[in-house]
């Protein structure tokens, strides 16, 4: 801590506001009715992390279930319900809104100089939204549970399953229109409310990620809302779209299901990927190395996303050719991916490095996404992808993408921008303890499972063969470690609200425009509105540039290279 | 069988499949050193009040190197597509030769039939060195028929026939699992696939009691189920004649023309609407509701039969 | 009346821009939430071409056709109150959204005609008498339930927003000649007219060429 104290301030001294955002009343009524990004973000936090805490206690079970081979702790129904459970509300209810409602919403407009998004009204309607999605998703666990897997196929989700499919896929289609909302939200407030000199190549990172998702958020969910409503009106009123018997094929179901649910993989990553990149810079004190292609990868990944669907279908019975096809363009989207990896890496060059909570977590992410994009690559190639796919490899690799990168990002910006959320400190050595932890006990869960998979151990099972119980076993005591480094935040960022240190407007000397106000802000979120003139991530004087050509930001381009010494 | 880090190969394409499982294996170790080597060199050199002094980054390290990362990884991409994607062309058809065998999955069992009509259930015996060709049929939803030493995997989807092959090269008794989520048993959907010396898979066979093959079986549906009224030679009914009508290129009354492969038969017995040969009257009633996958199965091989065996007439 | 510009905006143009931006980005997103069906319609109707054309000729082609003529007029009044709008003229955008909505719930009460015909016909699937007996002939009006029906709620959307708005501009309980609610709304009816005119030779005119 003492470390980063001694770092010049970026950001002019700011006059000081009235009153902070959490001034502004505090009965349920300025909650429940506000308009303020900043409240809105916490309500969605709040919700979320019910919602996180639900899903990981159904995880829990499931791994406790699978330390025996015999399916001796619940019934077979029981766990299908289970894993039901785990996926609906983690993916729909954690990890999709995960970082675009909580850090998009509170920092967003900050980041771009705005006193709120564009629509504020809309933006609590879709925290409504998500709400009713997540309760009527609740009350069908409640009544009696869906047993079909978070991925409805047909026609098991349609004709011959006697759980609550309907409800649930209410619940999902109901807060799908929470996300749109949301995505169109962001993408306007971007485009109209940026501050003064706020020009498109000077929008930190963390804005293009949200940008780029909000729009995958817009063109993505909708056919999941097709795909979920035709599954609605065909159990409501058998209008047998897939009913093989009435000569429907449950095969365009996928297409339509995957069509969204690939884009939404990129839905969950890209936002980590962009509050990671403001983590590195900020600790590294560097400027990210290679700024434009950052920009493009992640705007190329947002476009390629829509493209890779047929990947997930390479034993449905799809053509041979279109496999190879959906193949080639599954490597393809590795490029930018790998292009960002290589990219935060170098930004470490000639940094000042400190190794701050949320910086732990920053590199934990990027050994975790590394890892799971090149166990990508291997479900890319469809030979091994026929092996593996269905089998714990493909459960691994996902965790290693939606838990171990994404949700550690989510942790990572959660201690970034504590402080200027609450104005308080939490404890830096328990946040440190939690951060290895939570990398140590997510590998010890996960990487068991890839072994798992190429043995050829099939996903959805209750019971299995007694020659995968050593490689279950460890994945369950490695989801202990996990667990708890889950619990520990709660606990000390819980107790940092009434005994943390005040944290002072920028405690860790970031160049974003969301620090130069007050921590917590105020209602408008300055007191002056913020001008903007210079390149993103200035942590550092121009004789330490890494190159030539991140000195040239977007608008003006590279044209100095005769100038280099 | 297997110790706790090995599958067994005990098909063709495992030996393929391990080979490319053992490069990419390779390959992601190279780039989780890299990757770890630099972050944690310069966590180390760089790190906050180290004494070394901060260079511009290299001339070497700033965008030439950029663009070198993008294209050597477009370059492994493509290698990695080329590599998968020939071995995975190389294995699209079977031999000729291969062994035929039906596969029927329903909730939550696996029937098997040999060609000679033996029966299991939950269980496949295959002889060493002979490709097998499978037929995969399901009764109600997706499932999906998995066998991890043969790195084989194939969904099962209602209302079409799925083909797979493979053949087996080491002797013993292997999982087959459903892979595909199907319901309440889907775990208990399990069975094993026994390979056998070829010797021994004769005597095997000799010692079960034979079925009717399914080609007999299609037979006698052909007539007792009433496809031999109208089919038939001599029949008053003005319909297709059905003598080698496998594989055969057929012109459609709405102008297509489709070859007569297993799902176009299979098809046209249980929705014969669908695709009405050109130059007869859409009267074949349909007989999605009257015969189970079995015997369409069983129909199907036997229109087949009529194809291949010269002077069999209905 | 209160005042055109609210927060976050600084200026009533900028304003202006975000509501037409948020609802072209809203657009996009119905039109894929469509184009799911009219893919899954595609993928059917080339499997099935001629049950599709025997299905599709059972439609009520009349009823459908008058439809389509109404919600045209629709978009045609509709525009009318945009530009009254955008001119100044009061009673002029009243008469246009008036006579938007009253075109769209006649559109709604024929649709329910139809709706009550095609089930006297036995035009739904799993009915006892289906009058088509191919396979996916089901799967087709399957389809057409499931569009009309979506259109149908798109619609009514569309006309409780055009009755507020009715109400609002007649109040003056907000600026409508400053603010973009006129323009947005506009757009939102324009595109419920655009998919009809999609879904009308799809289900309609199927079948009944030549």
């Amino acid at each position: 801590m003492t470390d980063i104290a001694a770092l010049p301030e970026p950001h002019p001294a700011t006059p000081r506001p009235t009153r902070s955002y959490l001034g502004a009343g505090s009965d349920l009524r300025s909650w429940l009715l506000t308009t303020d990004h900043k409240r809105i973000a916490i309500l969605y936090a709040l919700t979320l992390t019910l919602f996180f805490f639900i899903g990981g206690a159904a995880a829990t079970l499931i791994r406790i279930e699978l330390i025996t081979p015999a399916g001796d702790l619940v019934s077979a129904d029981s766990y299908n319900k289970l894993f039901t459970l785990h996926g609906v509300i983690m993916v729909w209810f954690f990890l999709v809104p995960a970082i675009p409602t909580t850090f998009g919403n509170f920092i967003l407009p900050m980041a771009v100089g705005a006193s709120d998004v564009a629509f504020p009204r809309l933006n609590l309607l879709s925290w409504y939204l998500t709400v009713a999605g997540g309760l009527l998703a609740l009350v069908s666990l409640l009544v009696g549970g869906v047993d079909t897997g978070w991925t409805f196929y047909t026609p098991y989700s349609t004709l011959y399953s006697n759980s609550y499919v309907t409800l649930a896929a209410a619940g999902v289609f109901v807060a799908g229109f929470g996300t749109i909302a949301t995505g169109v939200n962001m993408i306007v407030t971007v485009h109209v409310l940026r501050a003064r000199g706020m020009r498109w190549m000077r929008l930190p990172l963390f804005v293009w990620s949200i940008y780029a998702t909000s729009i995958i958020m817009v063109l993505a969910t909708p056919a999941l809302a097709v795909a979920l409503l035709m599954i609605v009106v065909d159990r409501l009123f058998g209008l047998s779209l897939f009913d093989p018997d009435q000569g429907g094929d449950p095969i365009i179901f996928q297409h339509v299901f995957w069509f969204y649910s690939h884009p939404a993989v990129y839905i969950m990553i890209l936002p980590g990927m962009g509050v990671v990149t403001e983590i590195i810079t900020c600790f590294a004190r560097r400027r990210v190395f290679g700024y434009e292609a950052m920009v493009f990868a992640i705007l190329g990944i947002a476009i390629f996303s829509f493209f890779v669907w047929g990947h997930h279908m390479f034993v449905s019975g799809q053509s041979a050719w279109a496999s190879l096809v959906f193949s080639i363009l599954s490597f393809v989207v590795a490029v930018p991916s790998a292009i960002k990896v290589f990219n935060w890496s170098a930004t470490l060059y000639g940094g000042h490095i400190t190794f701050e909570a949320s910086m732990l977590y920053a590199l934990g992410f990027l050994g975790l996404f590394t890892l799971g994009g090149l166990t990508g690559l291997f479900l890319a190639s469809i030979p091994i992808d026929v092996h593996v796919h269905d089998t714990y490899f493909v459960v691994a690799h996902f965790h290693y993408i939606m838990v171990g990168a994404m949700v550690t990002a989510f942790f990572g910006g959660l201690h970034f921008w504590w402080p200027k959320v609450t104005g308080r400190h939490y404890s830096e050595p328990w946040a440190r303890l939690a951060a290895i932890l939570m990398f140590v006990g997510f590998n010890f869960t996960f990487f068991p499972q890839f072994i798992l998979g190429y043995l050829g151990m099939p996903r959805r099972y209750h019971s299995y063969p007694p020659e995968f119980q050593i490689w279950h076993v460890l994945s369950s005591a490695g989801a202990v470690i996990l667990a708890l480094a889950y619990l520990v935040p709660l606990v000390y960022l819980t107790l940092s609200l009434r005994y943390g240190r005040r944290a002072g407007d920028n405690p860790w000397h970031a160049s974003g425009l969301e620090w130069a106000t007050t921590s917590p802000p105020p209602r408008d979120n300055f007191v002056i509105p913020p001008t903007v003139d210079t390149d993103p991530y200035a942590y550092h004087a121009a004789h330490e540039e890494p190159s030539e050509r991140d000195e040239s930001g977007g608008d003006h381009q590279s044209s100095r290279k005769d100038e280099m010494p | 069988m297997n110790s706790i880090l090995s599958l067994a190969q005990a098909s063709e394409n495992a030996r393929s499949f391990d080979t490319l499982l053992l490069v990419l294996v390779l390959f992601s170790l190279a780039i989780v050193t890299l990757v770890g080597t630099l972050v944690l060199v310069f966590s180390i050199r760089y790190r906050k009040g180290s004494k070394v002094t901060r260079h511009r980054v290299p001339r070497l390290l700033s965008h030439q190197i950029e663009w070198g990362w993008t294209s050597a990884t477009v370059f492994v991409a493509l290698f990695f597509f080329w590599g998968a994607a020939s071995i995975m062309v190389r294995q699209l058809d079977p031999p000729p030769d291969a062994m035929e065998i039906h596969v029927e999955a329903k909730q939550w069992m696996w029937k098997a039939r040999h060609p000679n009509g033996t029966r299991e259930i939950n269980a496949l015996h295959v002889p060493m060195g002979q490709p097998v060709k499978l037929y995969l049929d399901s009764q109600d939803v997706i499932h999906s028929f998995f066998v991890p030493a043969f790195r084989l995997k194939q969904d099962v989807v209602p209302g079409r026939t799925a083909t797979t092959w493979f053949t087996a090269t080491e002797p013993g008794t292997y999982h087959l699992f459903c892979a595909e989520f199907c319901g309440t048993s889907h775990s208990q959907m399990t069975g094993e696939i026994v390979v056998m010396e070829p010797e021994d898979f004769s005597a095997w066979l000799a010692n079960r009691p034979e079925g009717d093959t399914l080609v007999a079986e299609g037979r006698k549906l052909f007539t007792t189920a009433g496809c031999s009224g109208c089919h038939a030679e001599g029949s008053d009914v003005h319909a297709p004649d059905l003598n080698g009508v496998a594989g055969r290129r057929v012109a459609l009354a709405d102008g297509r023309v489709v070859t007569a492969d297993d799902a176009y038969l299979r098809d046209s017995i249980l929705l014969p609407a669908r695709d009405v040969v050109a130059g007869y009257a859409p009267i074949m009633p349909d007989f999605g509701g009257i015969l189970e996958t079995g015997e369409v199965t069983a129909l199907v091989a036997y229109l087949r039969s009529l194809g291949t065996q010269e002077g069999e007439t209905p | 009346m209160t005042e055109a510009r609210h927060d976050p905006f600084h200026d009533i143009a900028r304003q202006r821009h975000a509501a037409e931006l948020g609802l072209w980005v809203f657009l996009a997103s119905e039109l894929v939430f469509f184009g799911g069906l009219f893919v899954t319609y595609g993928l059917y109707r080339y499997a099935y071409p001629s049950a599709f054309e025997a299905a599709g000729a059972e439609t009520a082609i009349w009823l459908g056709t008058i439809n389509t003529a109404i919600l045209l007029t629709s978009s045609a009044t509709m525009a009318a109150a945009v530009w009254a709008g955008e001119a100044g003229h009061k009673r002029h955008v009243l008469i246009g959204l008036a006579l938007t909505a009253l075109l769209g719930l006649t559109f709604m009460g024929v649709k329910g005609v139809e709706y009550y015909k095609d089930i006297s016909e036995s035009l739904y699937p799993g009915a006892a008498d289906f009058p088509v007996d191919m396979p996916g002939a089901q799967v087709f009006v399957g389809l057409y339930w499931a569009m009309t029906g979506v259109h149908a709620v798109h619609l009514s959307i569309g006309l409780v927003a055009v009755a507020i708005t009715l109400w609002r501009v007649r109040a003056e309980r907000f600026d409508w000649q400053n603010t973009a609610l006129l323009h947005v709304l506009g757009l939102y009816w324009h595109l419920i007219d655009l998919i009809w005119i999609v879904l009308y030779p799809l289900l309609y005119l199927m079948g009944r060429s030549l």
